[in-house]
């Protein structure tokens, strides 16, 4: 038992070693680091122990081998320790270290924003595509005949007058109205139709409130038994959701040759819900489309007769409800892209 | 149009305040867009009776005790000539508002408020005031025009607001009329309206005169009786030209238009009474004793009343005497043959023009009148008949000639009788979506004088000679709903329709994607003009044979920058980047989604092409080629597409970064950067990129199928590669080259470049490349034999190493 004891008296000077050496580490690294030399097979203090199991005698090699564990165990627990320890520390002064001033400007990933018009337009076409409503986009360039003629404005009308228009060439000309599109729609589909069309139209007018371009929106029901009644009702709807839930649609006579009855129609401000403010000018009403029913004469000239469909047509200012809704003053903006207007509409 | 309060209650009696009329006008169609009473800038202005005045030595001034009325007697010092005790003035108190005046006494520099005054050491308590300081012309009240104090009639009680006086409480509707209601286009027209929307009667005006027995030889022919359906003339004798009486320059005054003399404000009285605009010919200077109403020779020339000369075409109308023209028809008389104080005789106009031809001529000769534009808007036989009546009656009663029997009316047969139409009440009510009741239906017709007759479900109705408007049920249901009330129509949700479905179709869901998609990478939308300018292609450095040059012209554009229809959307894409640059904008990206106008010939004979295109204009110091270009892939990742990259030339762009776009082989595009002179010519200061994209030619890949690949069962194998090659091998001849030697390459990307003087006159691009097995795991050696055939190739091709 010799061997016993001297390897006791060995393993015990290892472990004051091993615990003196500790007390000069100071990091977690440096305990990893001097766990390795301690552990390593070849030349550590401990690692290498089990190197020396050839050299004892067999009935000697069961104890042997559990001082030796005992040992690596106590190592490995004291290493833990020290480890958990200074990973600690390290972690607190890390943490402490990396602090921020958190109200440093935020990195951007900068998304760009659709045009106003664009969603309100989406707008538009989500509340009447919900309602059955295709989407019709037509030419921005359009004959007299479609812009005109067959919308109940012949050659010598004075309504002509009431649109400068852009021509091209005498047939050719820049559409005036989105209405254009309603007859291409009914010239080549049979009712039932439920169309909004869209689009750009151009008229001879430049100053602070108008732009030559604009937007507009029209949109066309043709159907059995359509009334003023389904006009009000389904413009009721368009303006609840466009706007708010509070707002209420008026009627009121005014003319458009394609249309008989026409009527204006104001919304309810939404700002003053009626009490009168300075986007309605004190009237509590503003005025944002034009509608109708849509003349026979319209109809007929398409092929649709008129004893057995009725229709109701109305049409929208893609840009002016952009700015009523949005407080944008001056129209003109919509055309520049500054980004500084550009990026100000979100919804 | 401006309608006083006043004159409309001459035909219908007015049991409403201004405020309710309105809200009727605006109810039944007439938009009221200004109402306000003519001295609605006066305020605090009594009639003062002068009982003392004594002038202030030294000076022009006078010292004068007042008699105010209940406002007491006041100290007030006026410098006006034609004060004196006894005389009744309009007197400003102490806090009353008049129009301030310039050192003139004329010429009105805004308003003020008068506040108790000294004037040499005398107190002064408000001021006399002249017709200028409130508002009051010689044509609103005879004497208001003297530069001095106006003189109120003795009748006035001091200290009576002088407004009733003076007519300044009298109020002013300017009421805007739809183009299809050309009949109420004047005072009266609004006047029946009024009359059916207050259920009140209406009064005619007077129509009535006695023809003397006198006839001179005399005889009118109209040629061009599609021009001028009707003419109506009338010889008047006697006539004594002089002023015409208060009442009436007081209301042409209060309309618009200055008092000239008797017989020519007749005419202007007429034509905003009634809406026909009239003439009157001094009958002496008519040569061949008659009018012809014919076209204009080419080139026949005359001189207007306002002594402009304009040289005639076929296309204008004009009224001639037996040698020469003496009036442009409906616009203008001519200067040979104006009224002069001398007139003894005229001969006195009412036609009826055809509408457009006036308006085409007023046009083309850029002369305008209140005539030209009231015929442009349409004037009815009607109306015509009874305005010479009514011009005629006023000859009497003004008493400035006799009317004679010498007259003509020359028509083409159109009856001015009321026309009968019928029509389904069922119908009407159809139309609306409520039933009216018949009473009211019936009521509401009859106060519109059309003498409405109702057989259970037949409605017969007279439509008046001057309603041309009216044609079918829907123009009744219109007039019924219009009376009625549109409070009436009770909001309901197409009950009848059947079902059908909506939304955005395939291509508009995918432009929709493909902006969201580029609003995602940073890039706003903007949205430009459809036209813009020559020079717009001048700035893209375009030579003459360009394309881009071959634009549809707009025959009357705004101004020449607004003139072409758009062949390209980059200029104005770069309008908008120098822009924000000018705004202190210094880096963003913007697109625009919008057509391009390709003529298939010009002039147009067809529809051109208008073709989708996305242009995309970048800018900023930290950008380059390559941020154009990932924001170019964003549309065709968003089409799952793929598009190669080309070198390519552009007058306006970098010639060493410019790029074709090319999809499935077809060139869809370009971009590049801007050349830095045209920079410098649009003041930027940093760098500027666009790109142009054929939207329409990617059209045919809007909803391509997507197909879910299973992801691969086995690990894929990735090798890195360092390559050095000659500088004028491209990433995309290397990328090209390594795709082709092995099926198995599923991703190819360069992730390292470098240029520098280890490698000489070479440059080395670093790729890593993936492989994917597809039926079993790679060994190692088959990748080995993935990766020689590589190298092979790229030494075989191009002389490509491995760096070392």
């Amino acid at each position: 038992m010799a061997e016993l004891g001297e390897l006791k008296e060995k393993l015990s000077e290892i472990r004051s070693k091993i615990e003196s050496d500790l007390q000069g580490i100071s990091s977690s690294k440096g305990v990893y680091e001097y766990k390795k030399s301690v552990m390593d097979a070849k030349e550590g203090k401990i690692g290498s122990l089990m190197k020396e199991m050839g050299k004892i005698p067999k009935e000697l090699k069961a104890d042997y081998g559990k001082m030796v564990n005992e040992i690596k165990n106590w190592a490995q627990g004291k290493f833990d320790e020290m480890d958990e320890k200074f990973k600690a520390q390290e972690r607190k002064a890390r943490y402490e270290k990396e602090t921020i001033d958190i109200t440093l400007p935020e990195k951007k990933h900068k998304q760009g924003k659709l045009h106003p018009n664009t969603q309100v337009r989406n707008q538009i076409v989500d509340i009447f595509g919900s309602m059955g409503f295709s989407i019709y986009e037509g030419n921005e360039i359009e004959t007299d005949y479609y812009n005109f003629t067959a919308l109940n404005i012949p050659q010598d009308h004075p309504a002509r007058d009431m649109q400068d228009t852009f021509y091209l060439s005498p047939e050719f000309l820049l559409r005036t109205q989105t209405s254009a599109g309603q007859i291409h729609v009914m010239e080549n589909q049979k009712p039932p139709i439920k169309i909004i069309s869209p689009g750009k139209v151009f008229r001879s007018d430049d100053d602070a409130t108008h732009s030559p371009m604009f937007t507009q929106m029209e949109g066309l029901v043709v159907d059995k038994g359509i009334t003023l009644c389904d006009l009000q009702g389904m413009l009721d709807e368009f303006v609840k959701k466009i706007f708010d839930e509070e707002t209420r649609t008026r009627l009121r006579p005014s003319y458009f040759p394609f249309t008989e009855p026409s009527v204006e129609v104001d919304v309810s401000c939404f700002q003053c819900h009626g009490k009168g403010c300075k986007l309605c000018k004190g009237t509590g009403w503003i005025e944002v489309l034009g509608a109708g029913v849509v003349n026979k004469k319209v109809l007929e000239g398409c092929g649709i007769d008129s004893n057995v469909y009725s229709g109701l047509a109305f049409g929208i200012g893609i840009d002016r409800i952009a700015m009523l809704k949005y407080g944008i003053n001056n129209i003109k903006l919509l055309f520049e892209s500054d980004l500084r207007v550009l990026d100000q509409i979100d919804d | 149009m401006l309608v006083p309060l006043s004159w409309l209650k001459d035909y219908v009696d007015i049991n409403v305040t201004p405020d309710e009329l309105e809200e009727k006008l605006f109810s039944c169609g007439f938009e009221v867009e200004e109402k306000y009473e003519v001295g609605h800038d006066i305020s605090n202005v009594v009639v003062g009776l002068v009982k003392t005045c004594e002038d202030i030595e030294g000076t022009h001034l006078h010292l004068c005790q007042v008699d105010a009325g209940s406002h007491g007697t006041l100290q007030i010092c006026c410098g006006a000539d034609n004060v004196k005790a006894g005389g009744k003035y309009p007197l400003a108190l102490i806090g009353a508002q008049v129009y301030a005046t310039a050192k003139d006494h004329v010429t009105v520099e805004g308003l003020m408020t008068i506040g108790q005054g000294k004037l040499r050491g005398y107190d002064s308590y408000g001021m006399l005031c002249s017709g200028v300081e409130i508002g009051v012309n010689e044509d609103m009240f005879p004497g208001a025009g003297y530069n001095g104090l106006l003189v109120l009639p003795d009748d006035a009680e001091p200290g009576a607001d002088v407004k009733p006086i003076l007519g300044l409480d009298d109020y002013i509707f300017d009421i805007s009329i739809t183009a299809n209601r050309p009949d109420c286009q004047s005072i009266f027209g609004i006047a029946r309206e009024v009359a059916a929307v207050l259920g009140q009667p209406l009064k005619e005006p007077a129509l009535d005169y006695t023809e003397s027995d006198v006839t001179v030889p005399f005889d009118i022919r109209v040629s061009a009786p599609d021009l001028c359906p009707r003419y109506i003339g009338h010889y008047v004798s006697d006539v004594k030209i002089a002023e015409s009486p208060a009442w009436m320059k007081r209301r042409l005054s209060l309309v618009g238009c200055s008092a000239i003399s008797n017989v020519v404000d007749i005419t202007n009285y007429v034509l905003k009474e009634l809406g026909q605009p009239m003439h009157a010919f001094d009958f002496s200077y008519l040569e061949g004793a008659e009018i012809h109403v014919r076209r204009a020779e080419e080139g026949e020339k005359i001189v207007t009343l306002d002594e402009k000369e304009f040289a005639l075409t076929s296309e204008n109308l004009v009224i001639c005497d037996g040698k020469k023209p003496v009036a442009l028809a409906g616009i203008m008389g001519g200067l040979n043959s104006e009224i002069l104080d001398s007139t003894s005789a005229v001969m006195f106009e009412a036609a009826k023009f055809a509408h457009d031809n006036i308006r085409k001529s007023s046009k083309a000769l850029g002369q305008v009148s209140d005539s030209s534009m009231r015929f442009s808007k349409g004037v009815d036989e009607y109306t015509t008949v009874m305005a010479m009546k009514r011009a005629l009656h006023l000859i009497e009663e003004l008493g400035c000639g006799k009317v004679t029997a010498t007259k003509f009316d020359i028509n083409t047969g159109n009856s001015v009788e009321p026309k009968e139409l019928k029509v389904s009440v069922k119908q009407v009510n159809g139309v609306l979506g409520i039933t009216v009741p018949d009473e009211d239906i019936v009521r509401i017709l009859t106060n519109l004088n059309f003498a409405p007759k109702l057989n259970g479900d037949e409605l017969t109705i007279a439509i008046p000679g001057y309603r041309v408007d009216m044609e079918s049920y829907q123009d009744v249901a219109e007039e019924v709903i219009r009376m009625y009330g549109y409070e009436h129509i009770t909001p309901t949700f197409i009950p009848t329709a059947e079902v059908t479905s909506g939304g955005y179709n395939l291509k508009q869901r995918s432009e929709l994607k493909i902006k969201r998609a580029l609003c995602a990478a940073g890039a706003f939308e903007g949205v430009h003009y459809s036209f813009f300018s020559p020079s717009d292609l001048d700035l893209l450095k375009l030579p003459e044979n360009a394309p881009e040059r071959t634009a549809i012209k707009i025959l009357n554009p705004i101004n020449i920058d607004l003139s072409l229809m758009r062949t390209t959307l980059a200029p104005q894409m770069l309008a908008a980047i120098a822009r924000n640059q000018k705004r202190g904008i210094l880096s963003g990206c913007v697109y625009e989604m919008g057509n391009k106008f390709l003529p298939k010939s010009l002039p147009l004979t067809e529809y051109p092409d208008e073709r989708e295109t996305i242009c995309i204009g970048m800018w900023g110091e930290s950008e380059d080629f390559f941020s154009l270009k990932g924001i170019v892939a964003v549309i065709a990742d968003a089409l799952d597409v793929k598009f190669d990259y080309e070198r390519d030339e552009k007058t306006f762009l970098h010639p060493g970064r410019t790029a074709k776009v090319l999809c499935d082989g077809e060139v869809v595009g370009y971009l590049g950067q801007v050349l830095y002179e045209i920079c410098d010519d649009m003041d930027m200061r940093v760098p500027a990129y666009v790109a142009e994209i054929d939207l329409k030619a990617l059209s045919k890949y809007y909803g391509k199928d997507r197909k879910f690949i299973p992801l691969p069962k086995f690990l894929e194998e990735k090798r890195d590669f360092c390559f050095v090659m000659n500088k004028d091998i491209t990433c995309a001849m290397v990328e090209k080259e390594i795709a082709a030697s092995c099926e198995y390459i599923t991703k190819i990307e360069l992730f390292d470049i470098y240029e520098g003087a280890q490698l000489g006159n070479k440059k080395s691009l670093a790729f890593s490349v993936v492989f994917t097995p597809k039926d079993e795991e790679f060994k190692p050696e088959v990748i080995d034999g993935f990766v020689n055939t590589i190298l092979s190739n790229l030494k075989e091709k191009y002389d490509i190493t491995l760096r070392s």
